[in-house]
């Protein structure tokens, strides 16, 4: 699903990535992690083509990103759900309309895009508020629109930056409980978080990022993860 | 994957309807700068189309003065008074004629005794100096071959002396109102482009405004043309709501005026009435309105959504 070759990123003089190869395949769900500045961002936005790698190969289900001109940023990037840190919702639209967005951007009609909504947001456990306005929401439950509108699309691949950067470990568990049900279904998800203690537990596929390399992988037989890793646990 | 796109021209229509009712929203929401902006573009549209109206008015007038274009025909001194509204009548039954007013020499005097403040002196004259004169008023008024062809056959009859046919003075004044049709058209151009910059530079704000926004519905993969659709109809409406102050403009700006101007006209003796904007003009400040509404914010658009990008 998703393919990296020897992907280097520079900004500025650093590189916030270096001669990163990496793997994910279709169904997988595995955890992106590292310090804060270790390159989980930027692999993120890499993938999402918010960003062009300055060296190197990817390939997200089965198209080489070197190829998708800018013009043709926005199709590709419909494919692909996108859940973000701080939300990202639009705070002059009910959550009906935040989550109806993706499918009225690609032109969905009415009677479809209420029903995909409806179906978004009882996936989410928001199926009664979608009359209300953002801000009225809890923090949690803005995480939850946006998971909701990440989905509506059906996306084969849904990316997550810090979903639960700002939530507390109860929510957080609860988030990451969702996207594991996502999972279930066959959607691709890769999730950066620095939080090792709440996806410690979890026991997917980690890929451990440091100072834009890759410091190595871990799965379900480290639980807390490598020694080295659970001296960089505190870091923000 | 396939675009999941609910076909048909009535989905099209649909949301094209949708975002146009919502940028009107959007811009009924803020009342008070909408209105600032609709009425700059109110005025640059009223200015040009106002003297447009000034010129057409004075135009219909020089119009009236061409189509009376007459000749006067000075006949030979000896003519008889007699043979003369003969003649007179001979004329005036020409198809290419419209009427002929037959002034004997005698009135003629009379009228240049008047008018010319040398009563005294003329009546010293022993014989009247003047010949009887036809003024000939041609039906084929702007047919110049016609006229020419009138004029020779009117001077090619025995009685006639000379003929008289002075248009110079209605040329220039034509030239004259061509000359300020081209200096309206040129300030036109250039209030069109005040037009476009005022709408580009509102809509530039409006995008910096909603720059989160237009992030965000980048991410979720929406096209540039989906992004840029609400700000060309918040354009389009700028210019159309423009248009439609600047028909209200130059409406109330012809109502101060008519009572003046027809108190002028009045003392030429001349029913002039000024007339308004016809159905085409409107729609034409209309048109241009909206025109310039939509291009502007779509140069704005152009120049400074690419700009925005998710980082």
């Amino acid at each position: 699903m998703i393919h990296l070759e020897n992907i280097t990123k520079r900004y500025a003089g650093h590189d916030a990535l270096q001669r990163l190869t990496l793997d994910v395949d279709a169904g997988e769900m595995v955890f992106v992690t590292g310090h804060s500045g270790a390159g989980k961002s930027t692999l993120l936005k890499l993938i999402a083509l918010i960003e062009r790698p300055t060296r190197g190969r990817i390939v997200v289900n089965n198209q080489d990103l070197a190829k998708v001109g800018r013009r043709r940023i926005p199709r590709y990037r419909r494919d692909i759900g996108m859940v973000f840190q701080d939300h990202k919702l639009l705070f002059d639209r009910n959550v009906f309309e935040n989550v109806a967005l993706p499918l009225v951007i690609t032109g969905t009609g009415k009677r479809e895009i209420g029903r995909r909504v409806r179906a978004a947001l009882d996936q989410v456990g928001l199926l009664r508020r979608e009359k209300q306005m953002p801000e009225t929401l809890s923090s949690g439950e803005q995480q939850r629109v946006g998971i909701a509108r990440a989905i509506v699309g059906r996306p084969t691949l849904l990316i997550a930056d810090e979903p639960t950067g700002n939530l507390d470990p109860e929510l957080s568990l609860e988030t990451m409980r969702l996207f594991e049900r996502f999972n279930d279904v066959g959607v691709t998800l890769m999730i950066a978080s620095h939080d090792l203690h709440l996806i410690g537990g979890m026991g997917h596929r980690r890929i451990v990022l440091d100072n834009g390399m890759l410091a190595g992988e871990t799965g379900d037989e480290e639980p807390d993860g490598p020694a080295w890793l659970r001296e960089t646990r505190s870091d923000g | 994957m396939a675009e999941r796109r609910s076909g048909g021209p009535g989905a099209w229509l649909a949301r094209h309807g949708e975002t146009a009712v919502a940028a009107l929203g959007r811009l009924a929401a803020q009342p008070l700068s909408t209105l600032l902006t609709v009425l700059v573009i109110a005025i640059t549209l009223a200015l040009p189309a106002g003297l447009h109206l000034g010129v057409k008015n004075a135009a219909r007038l020089s119009g009236g003065w061409e189509s009376a274009v007459d000749f006067s025909v000075y006949l030979d001194m000896g003519t008889a008074e007699d043979d003369a509204r003969r003649l007179a009548g001979i004329i005036e039954s020409r198809a290419d004629v419209e009427r002929v007013e037959f002034i004997s020499a005698a009135e003629a005097l009379a009228d240049f005794k008047a008018g010319s403040g040398f009563g005294d002196a003329l009546d010293a004259l022993d014989d009247n100096p003047l010949p009887h004169t036809l003024v000939v008023r041609p039906a084929v008024a702007g047919n110049d071959a016609l006229i020419e062809l009138l004029r020779e056959e009117l001077a090619n009859l025995p009685e006639t002396d000379v003929v008289q046919l002075d248009t110079a003075w209605v040329q220039r004044f034509n030239a004259a109102l061509d000359l300020i049709r081209r200096v309206i058209l040129i300030t036109a151009l250039l209030l069109g482009a005040a037009v476009i910059i005022v709408i580009g530079n509102t809509i530039r704000l409006d995008i910096q405004n909603r720059r989160d926004e237009i992030v965000v519905t980048k991410l979720i993969g929406a096209s540039a043309g989906f992004i840029r659709r609400p700000f060309l109809y918040s354009g389009l409406w700028y210019g159309v709501g423009g248009g439609l102050l600047a028909l209200a403009l130059v409406a109330v700006s012809l109502w101060l005026t008519s009572e003046a101007v027809a108190r002028l006209a009045g003392l030429y003796g001349s029913g002039l009435q000024l007339s308004g904007l016809d159905w085409r003009e409107s729609l034409t400040v209309l048109g241009t309105g909206a025109f310039l509404g939509w291009f502007g914010s779509w140069f704005a658009a152009a120049r400074h959504m690419r700009r925005i990008e998710p980082r």
